[in-house]
């Protein structure tokens, strides 16, 4: 039977704010030693009292702009209660009824341009919870990440596969970096997903059950979660069993979900709107201020990149795909002409990425900065180094972080255009040679191609090609 | 309408406080004096007001993003009943 799979995906962001959400403690935590970070309103203790970080707030706006979302004019928080040791309190204050953002969109698209709509169902502001450690009979608790400022962006369950929910993972994260509310990181934990999945049979109406997946601490781990649950409910249904609404975890050493708890009823929280937080009014001279300051987010810049530089779609997306590489791209264009910019483009998606990709380092602690590439390509297209050669140079610059032409001064990587030079080494490749030297003469053009490589080998490189065809034709019609 | 002792009991037992019998003597009197006054309040005809959940009439109310001193370490487990390794410690819990 054919299935048709529907997925939700329940993104959390820590903001990049320097104080929790409703306390002025430090929100830098991770190599703080347990219950540093702390104090009575973390605490929940009678007679402390929160009070909203504006910052917080402010990125939560630019976060749900960016998202396409309609804003609350007026918005507020509420208590969400549980019993749950992972707040002190007793309950989180987040947000119920009124979101700061409602309903939202995001576009995915292949390589190929097409374009798909994701809808959003809301954007939100709440607080994030204390860490807890389950030993043998015991539980430990350190509150210092508890009340760090969380944004919540919900999609509207309509992703229809692990793909689409991967890329829209992608564009999400994406969009928060450039923004800059938060750093983004899956596998820090500031940026975490739950996914909701369900199957049903391709054409029916209603939906099945849906399983709500945790501990998916990566993009692959979302995109393999969800294929291996897609896989095991179409199965289960195929066995003609019933699926369950229930919670599972991803193992991601074995690449399975187990079941974590089954749900029966709906969880109710008892929202109610805080007593302890006024509500916002967010008027239309902050907001346009707010709007008036967000900064060029992905599918402009990737518009951009195509319509002022001239490069390609997918060139563009690649660039764009990562902030730090689209800042570096505009940082060399800024020192540079837009001729440049497909050989720029070029280089910083090939040699430079690869290099960068094997030590796994970002762009933007590279050694190599932006003018350092620039003196390279400059070398190159002056013809001081051929482009074998520059390969080698831009990995030198790349471990060593010495300059080009200190390189190609030390290395004696300088192109060889001398003919005085090259006459000696051909003279040699084609005696070398005879039987590729015979079929030039019969007329295989292909040849001459490969006399010319044997030339670039013999010279590691640093032969000037152009030169070396023209004195290989002269010289081997001479034989 | 006037709380009995045993009320009393509950509540101090919810909020984990610890009343000897003077105490919940003392309260029982305090509380139901507090919850005469809400009968006073209702007797108020309300048809025409919408409900609220704040009565400050304030909105927006901030704090900068700065942040400041914590508490020692010391004082944030002051209260714990149970702490291992600088952390609360509390009963195992089963997810
Ligand atoms: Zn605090």
């Amino acid at each position: 039977m054919d299935y048709e799979v529907t997925i939700g995906l329940e993104v959390h962001a820590q903001l990049a704010t320097e104080s929790k959400m409703y306390c002025s403690c430090s929100t830098d935590y991770r190599d703080a030693p347990p219950n540093t970070h702390v104090c009575p309103v973390c605490l929940g203790m009678p007679g402390s009292l929160p009070v909203i970080n504006k910052k917080a707030v402010e990125y939560t706006i630019m976060t749900a702009m960016a998202l396409n979302s309609t804003i609350s004019r007026y918005t507020k928080f509420d208590r969400k209660n549980y019993c749950y040791p992972d707040l002190m309190k007793g309950y989180q204050i987040s947000q119920y009824d009124v979101p700061i953002g409602v309903g939202g969109c995001v576009n995915i698209e292949g390589d190929d341009g097409t374009r798909k709509r994701i809808n959003l169902t809301r954007v939100h502001l709440e607080e994030d919870v204390a860490k807890l450690w389950h030993g043998e009979g015991h539980s430990l608790i350190d509150v210092n990440r508890a009340g760090i400022p969380l944004m919540e962006m919900v999609s509207e369950p309509e992703i229809g596969s692990p793909e689409d929910a991967r890329d829209y993972l992608v564009k999400l994260r994406n969009i928060v970096r450039y923004l800059g509310v938060s750093t983004g990181n899956m596998e820090e934990g500031s940026f975490r997903c739950d996914a909701n999945i369900s199957v049903r049979p391709r054409g029916r109406k209603e939906l099945s059950p849906k399983s709500e997946l945790k501990n998916l601490n990566s993009f692959k781990a979302v995109y393999q979660a969800l294929q291996y649950e897609a896989q095991r409910q179409a199965e289960v249904l195929e066995e003609g069993g019933k699926l369950v609404q229930e919670t599972r975890g991803w193992l991601g050493d074995t690449g399975r979900t187990v079941v974590q708890r089954s749900k029966e009823d709906a969880d109710d929280y008892r929202y109610f709107p805080e007593p302890d937080l006024p509500p916002l009014m967010l008027d239309e001279k902050w907001l346009d201020d707010i709007r008036s300051h967000l900064p060029e987010l992905p599918e402009a810049r990737r518009d951009r990149f195509m319509n002022q530089f001239g490069l390609s779609l997918y060139d563009a997306n690649v660039l764009t795909g990562s902030k730090p590489l689209a800042d570096y791209f505009d940082e060399c264009l800024k020192l540079t002409d837009r001729g440049k910019a497909k050989e720029l483009s070029n280089w910083i998606l090939g040699d430079f990425s690869r290099l960068l990709n094997l030590d796994d380092i970002d762009i933007a602690d590279a050694r190599v900065r932006p003018q350092h590439l620039l003196d390279l390509l400059a070398l190159l297209d002056n013809g001081v180094i051929g482009g074998p050669a520059a390969k080698v140079v831009l990995e030198e610059m790349f471990r060593s972080g010495q300059e080009a032409r200190d390189i190609v001064e030390q290395k004696k990587l300088s192109q060889l255009s001398d003919e005085a030079q090259l006459l000696d080494v051909v003279t040699q490749v084609i005696a070398n040679n005879t039987r590729a030297v015979a079929d030039y003469k019969a007329g295989k053009q292909q040849a001459l191609k490969f006399m010319t490589g044997q030339v670039m080998k013999a010279t590691r490189g640093r032969a000037n090609p152009a030169v070396v065809q023209e004195i290989l034709a002269r010289e081997m019609e001479g034989e | 309408m006037k709380l009995s002792h045993k009320q009393v009991k509950h509540i101090a037992w919810l909020a984990r406080l610890g009343l000897d019998e003077a105490e919940v003597d003392k309260f029982s009197h305090q509380l139901s004096n507090i919850l005469k006054n809400f009968e006073v309040l209702q007797q108020l005809d309300t048809s025409d007001v919408l409900p609220t959940t704040q009565s400050a009439l304030l909105s927006n109310v901030f704090r900068e993003d700065k942040a400041s001193e914590s508490l020692s370490k010391t004082d944030v487990l002051l209260n714990a009943p149970r702490q291992k390794e600088d952390c609360f410690e509390v009963q195992a819990i089963l997810e």
